[in-house]
């Protein structure tokens, strides 16, 4: 009996100990991934979206601060609802999506991680690279934890769990060179950027 | 002909307020497509919804307004013609 307890005892710690983080895939076809990015000038106000997200983030429920990952969006997939402005925004002056196809966010680091439930908070530093541009940026982050719920969002087709992610940050325009010369006045100096992320982990 | 630039300058500024207001009363530039936020019930995520749909802008509002001015004042070089 002994023995048995301390094999079983022996096993959980181990398995504990090294516990492997999950894979969260963040290809979403159900179309809900998205980020939503506002620059509020004087003279005008642009709001706008970008769906084409993907990525992977490597996430442990119970050790959260070892999250890491990588979020790709597609450049092609940024949105404004005139067909003018979003030409030009996907042009050479700006965006320049022909050159640079990938907006992407490497997380490096997690730091002050906080538990509550099935929700973590942390700061997430990591680096963010615009327009070929890489610069280091840290943004809080909130991760929920969905164990067995990736069933309920494909129909049953797939088993597995999901993880929301949820950031919002703000950037500057300058700082990834997106036509730095832009009047302030009528194109913002700064871009509030809001992600909204679904990534599943199917079970094998 | 002057009363014929008078009422197509009229009707031009009355259809241009009409299409303006119905659209939505924008106060931006033109819009071709508009995005509606959704939520998703199972993430309880909020996310864009994009619709295609007219949405007339300030450009169109004040280009339909001078070109009627235009016509208005077009008809001003005409004489008017006597009825007698």
């Amino acid at each position: 009996m002994k023995t048995t307890l301390l094999t079983l005892a022996a096993v959980t710690l181990t398995s504990a100990v090294f516990a492997t983080p999950q894979s969260f895939d963040f290809k979403d076809p159900k179309g809900v991934n998205n980020a939503v990015f506002k620059l509020d000038a004087p003279l005008e106000a642009i709001n706008g979206t970008a769906s084409g997200i993907s990525g992977i983030i490597a996430y442990d429920p119970e050790n959260p601060a070892t999250v890491s990952g990588k979020i790709v969006i597609d450049a092609k997939s940024l949105t404004v609802p005139n067909p003018t402005m979003q030409e030009h925004m996907h042009g050479g002056q700006w965006m320049d999506v022909e050159k640079f196809p990938e907006i992407t966010f490497e997380s490096t680091k997690a730091s002050n991680v906080k538990t509550s439930g099935n929700k973590v908070t942390a700061d997430v530093a990591g680096k963010m690279t615009i327009r070929g541009v890489t610069q280091e940026i840290s943004a809080p982050v909130s991760f929920t934890y969905l164990k067995d719920r990736l069933g309920d969002r494909s129909m049953g087709q797939m088993q597995g769990d999901l993880l929301v992610v949820r950031a919002n940050f703000t950037i500057r325009r300058a700082d990834y060179g997106i036509n730095p010369k832009a009047p302030a006045d009528k194109v913002a100096e700064e871009i509030e950027l809001t992600l909204s992320l679904a990534g599943a982990a199917p079970k094998k | 002909m002057k009363n014929g630039l008078r009422i197509a300058g009229g009707v031009l500024a009355v259809l241009t307020l009409a299409v303006w207001l119905g659209t939505g009363a924008h106060t931006g530039w033109t819009k071709t497509r508009v995005t509606i936020m959704k939520v998703d019930p199972i993430t309880e995520l909020e996310y864009p919804e994009i619709q295609d749909k007219f949405v007339a802008g300030v450009e169109v509002l004040g280009g339909g307004i001078v070109l009627s001015l235009f016509l208005l004042g077009g008809s001003l070089m005409f004489k008017s013609q006597s009825t007698k």
